[in-house]
């Protein structure tokens, strides 16, 4: 079977940035497969799709899509590529009907094919009760299906998918995978960048991207094999898993320690000569499935971290088993839309608490109420003893606020941001520079603080905040979707992090959408369409959606089991 | 779900056609009629606006307040000064020391003062006989001290004082029955405006300023919305041409500006009062010719930039500021600096308030009209014109 685009020694440089968006990649697409495009923010990925539509020319290397310049025989091109840009490209003023007729009219589906592709398309979708409503209020999964149908009018035979499962809640996401597979089986090709790693996990081919280099290009399983016999699970009681998994971390032979469950799963290094296939290593532990993102663990060399200095800076908060944040029915609406409805929440000192949901289910709504930046519209709210509602400003002294995308002043340089910050919350004089110097070394921030923070790159943004939020050494941290689009190298050093925080008696309360981060949680809440429909310990959820077919679920399964339980 | 046969080419998309640019016309009319901010900037920010150049703003004087300091007391002296109480231009008060008079100056409760002096019938009996032997006239004996920081103002009081004092002057002559010094009276009449009513030509030069936002500013503001959003994107991965995509937000944008200015002409003509004496051919086509350029300068930002805050931000500076400041609706263009005339020559509010007024003022005086509407011509070819030279379908 011929390919259906083929990449070879492809280079593009933007006049701006230091490095290359991509750097000599090559790659074959084949049709009939779903090919992911996998890796952090930053790696590329865009761009690549971009030069695969021909909307971007390359500075050296070629591609060939069915044989053709992408750029140079674009017209002829434009016709088989079918392209869904990153938030899915729909005129949000235009109802769901007349975004696909516009489509249709661009890509010449007229007549009697049109009134078919449509009722296809809109039955595949199951988009046809809503074809007179706005895009703009579809939710994010119908969003996403529309974006979809859009892209396949005309019949395309390759299809570009830019980040399509971004924020979607999953049972959309399992239907789209569903829908994608269906398209693959006819013979279309399929090209789907992601950046959750277990997502890349399922495509049939694989583009590993990180910083513009190609990390590795083939089926995923081929990779993960390499850490067959090198992942295991170790069961840990839960009173000093986040001990052990510190003391773990920090030896040289493991390459990554994480807390899956009640368990902490470990990866070795690999070793030469026959050793590492029989390493026994530790009574108790058992064999575990390599997974996709322990190979880009491999593959980037381990986790860096072993103890975080942040207990060093942080004061010692004393365990009371006090409840610190509390919220009795707490609601908030904007017009006729409620973004969270009777929210409950009791999180006690020391523990970490995630908020876990698609985009624009209510999860930083409630995040900003907690924070003392959005009065409730009823309902009651405190934190560390305080009510929001009466004395949010005293309330903020005692909490660190990591917002999403991280406020941080782009203009301003590294040291400027920490002297602002660390001013804003009331450090001066001495106290002032220990905590910045502090920071500094914690965060390896001392190379970067003439910077601008806008020129960091993304994992030191990243740093650059969470450095931000902790320098009054808060007794809350709030930290609004703080490793999205992060490589898991930084991820890994960012949870190191926060378990330091929490050893130190910070009560942590987190938001994300990546499903195998709600495990490194105390406690979860689950946020579907502004309600929290479920809470309790990752494991405790998991084990409600035990089946006879599905005996160990993923926090997926449970997510979707619980969603249609809760009948919303 | 069943594709077609895989094998059929679809039509090579290099040519222009008739069912896109269609498509994407009606896409663009119906965003404009559900995007709540096109319909403030195209109708209601337009009206808004030309009440206040209508109301809000007005270059006439009525009475200026004028100081008076009589050092003298003598007759001659009283009776020019009542000759001055009496201007209808002119609402003088009376003030007893100079230094209460540089006050009320300094405070501007005052525009300027009028100072007659203690020797002031000494000298004026003086000129008298002086021009009555046909000697050499003694200088002025009365002192005008006006405030120069409003120089436009400050004219005002200069004139309305100087005629009041001609008029005494020729007054006094004539009642004493003595051959009148040269009666050299100056009649002002005004041409077109004839009330001199600076509404009559701030109005149809507002107009202006508000086709400028429409065609610049919401232009610019709606292709950095489509980066933003990456329908953008969607868009150029398609089979579109770059003169579809273009003349699709020229053409529906071209007819909003149209009705916009229509409707803009029947506000100021039927609700306030301006004349509008040309015909509707000259003003449908200066109209357009000037729709064209400010849709030139708009789509020329859009390719400059892809976020509307900073699209917003250089429609401000490039199209919005020049037609106010450099257009000859506010400030006179013949008294700029010989470079800045030179950069009013390419902005093209400089021709369409020329022509907008003349047409409102004058009616369909061709000579003016022809001129205006070769430039206008100029600018709507070069704005269009580097438009589709530097548009790439590319998004680089």
């Amino acid at each position: 079977m011929s390919p259906a685009v083929t990449i070879t020694d492809l280079t593009r440089l933007f006049p701006a940035a230091p490095k290359p968006a991509l750097d000599r990649v090559s790659a074959t697409i084949r049709t009939g497969r779903i090919t992911g495009l996998a890796g952090p923010d930053g790696a590329g990925k865009t761009t690549l799709m971009r030069l695969i539509a021909g909307l971007l020319k390359p500075d050296s290397g070629s591609i060939r899509v069915f044989g053709s310049d992408p750029v140079r025989d674009a017209a002829e091109l434009r016709g088989v590529i079918g392209y869904m840009p990153q938030k899915f490209g729909l005129y949000e003023d235009l109802t769901v009907i007349e975004n696909l007729t516009l489509h249709a009219d661009l890509r010449a589906v007229v007549g009697r094919e049109r009134d078919e592709t449509f009722a296809r398309l809109l039955k595949f979708t199951d988009l046809a009760h809503f074809t007179g409503r706005l895009a703009g209020k579809l939710s994010g999964g119908m969003k996403q299906k529309l974006g979809l149908a859009c892209a396949l009018l005309g019949a395309p035979r390759l299809l570009l998918l830019d980040e399509p499962g971004v924020g979607v809640d999953p049972i959309s996401r399992r239907e789209l995978w569903r829908m994608v597979g269906d398209l693959a089986d006819e013979g279309i090709a399929i090209i789907w960048s992601t950046a959750y790693l277990d997502e890349a996990e399922r495509c049939d081919d694989i583009l590993l991207l990180n910083e513009g280099q190609p990390l590795y290009a083939g089926p995923p399983r081929d990779l993960t094999a390499r850490m067959n016999g090198r992942c295991f699970l170790l069961p840990v009681p839960a009173e000093n898993r986040r001990i052990r998994l510190a003391e773990l971390a920090s030896r040289p032979e493991i390459l990554d320690a994480t807390i899956q469950a009640q368990n902490i799963r470990v990866l070795i290094r690999a070793k030469t000569g026959s050793e590492s296939a029989h390493f026994k290593f530790e009574t108790g532990s058992a064999p575990a499935a390599p997974r996709f993102e322990d190979a880009f663990m491999d593959i980037l060399g381990g986790a860096k971290t072993g103890a975080s200095a942040l207990t060093h800076i942080l004061r010692d908060i004393p365990r009371d088993g006090a409840t610190v944040i509390e919220t009795r029915d707490l609601t908030r609406t904007f017009g006729d839309f409620t973004a969270a409805d009777r929210i409950n929440l009791k999180i006690k000192r020391g523990e970490i608490y995630g908020l876990l949901g698609p985009n624009g289910a209510g999860k930083s709504t409630t995040f900003r109420m907690l924070c003392g930046l959005l009065t409730p519209t009823s309902g009651e709210a405190r934190a560390a003893g305080i009510d929001l509602r009466h004395s949010p400003a005293r309330a903020r002294q005692r909490i660190g606020y990591m917002a999403q995308k991280f406020s941080l002043y782009g203009q301003l340089t590294v040291a400027q941001n920490l002297a602002f910050f660390s001013g804003a919350y009331g450090l001066h004089g001495a106290g002032q520079r220990d905590a910045i110097d502090a920071v500094t070394n914690c965060f390896h921030l001392a190379q970067y603080h003439g910077i601008k923070a806008d020129a960091l790159p993304l994992g030191y943004k990243q740093r650059l905040a969470l450095a931000c939020a902790v320098m009054h050494s808060p007794h809350i941290l709030f930290l609004d979707e703080p490793t999205s689009g992060i490589d898991p190298v930084t991820r890994r050093e960012f949870w190191t992090h926060i378990n330091a925080a929490v050893q130190r008696g910070v009560t942590v309360m987190v938001t994300t959408h990546f499903m195998d981060e709600a495990e490194y949680c105390d406690r979860i809440g689950l946020i579907h369409r502004s309600k929290l429909i479920a809470a309790g310990a990752p494991e405790d959820l998991k084990s409600q959606a035990v089946t006879d077919e599905n005996r160990h679920p993923t926090m997926e399964d449970a997510f979707i089991t619980l969603i249609e339980r809760s009948g919303l | 779900m069943k594709q077609e046969p895989k094998h059929k080419v679809r039509k090579a998309a290099s040519v222009f056609s008739f069912r896109r640019f269609r498509a994407l016309c009606h896409k663009e009319t119906l965003q404009i009629i559900r995007d709540p901010t096109s319909i403030l900037i195209a109708f209601i920010l337009p009206v808004v606006m030309l009440f206040i150049y209508g109301y809000g703003i007005n270059l006439d004087t009525g009475r200026v307040r004028t100081g008076l300091l009589c050092e003298d007391t003598s007759p001659d002296a009283r009776q020019f000064a009542s000759s001055l109480t009496g201007s209808p231009s002119l609402h003088i008060i009376a003030y007893d020391s100079l230094p209460a008079i540089s006050e009320a100056l300094t405070r501007s409760q005052i525009r300027g003062f009028v100072i007659i002096p203690s020797d002031f019938s000494i000298k004026l009996r003086r000129a008298e006989s002086a021009l009555a032997a046909s000697a050499s006239v003694e200088p002025a004996p009365i002192q005008l001290i006006t405030d120069g920081s409003e120089p436009n103002t400050a004219n005002f009081v200069q004139g309305y004082v100087l005629g009041a004092w001609q008029n005494w002057l020729a007054q006094r002559a004539a009642s004493r029955g003595l051959a009148a010094p040269p009666a050299i009276s100056l009649e002002n009449t005004f041409w077109y405006n004839p009330a001199a009513e600076s509404r009559n030509y701030l109005i149809p030069g507002s107009i202006t300023i508000i086709m400028t936002v429409i065609g610049a500013l919401l232009t610019a503001l709606v292709i950095a919305r489509e980066w933003e959003r990456g329908t953008m994107e969607a868009l150029l991965s398609s089979p579109v041409t770059r003169a579809e995509l273009l003349l699709s937000k020229i053409i529906p944008y071209y007819f909003l500006g149209m009705i916009v200015l229509l409707l803009c002409i029947a506000v100021a003509h039927y609700l306030m009062g301006v004349p509008f004496r040309g015909s509707p051919f000259p003003i449908l086509a200066c109209g357009s010719l000037f729709l064209l350029s400010v849709l030139g300068i708009g789509l020329l930002i859009s390719t400059a930039t892809r976020n509307q805050f900073n699209s917003s931000q250089i429609a401000l500076f490039v199209a919005f500021l020049p037609a106010m400041m450099l257009s000859g609706f506010l400030f006179e263009i013949s008294s700029m600096p010989a470079p800045i005339r030179a950069v009013s020559t390419i902005i093209p509010a400089r021709y369409f308030v020329s022509a907008i007024q003349t047409l409102a003022q004058v009616g369909d005086a061709w000579p003016v009209l022809r001129r205006s509407l070769i430039f206008l011509a100029c600018t709507s070819v070069l704005f269009l014109g580097l438009t589709a030279k530097l548009t790439r379908k590319r998004l680089e």
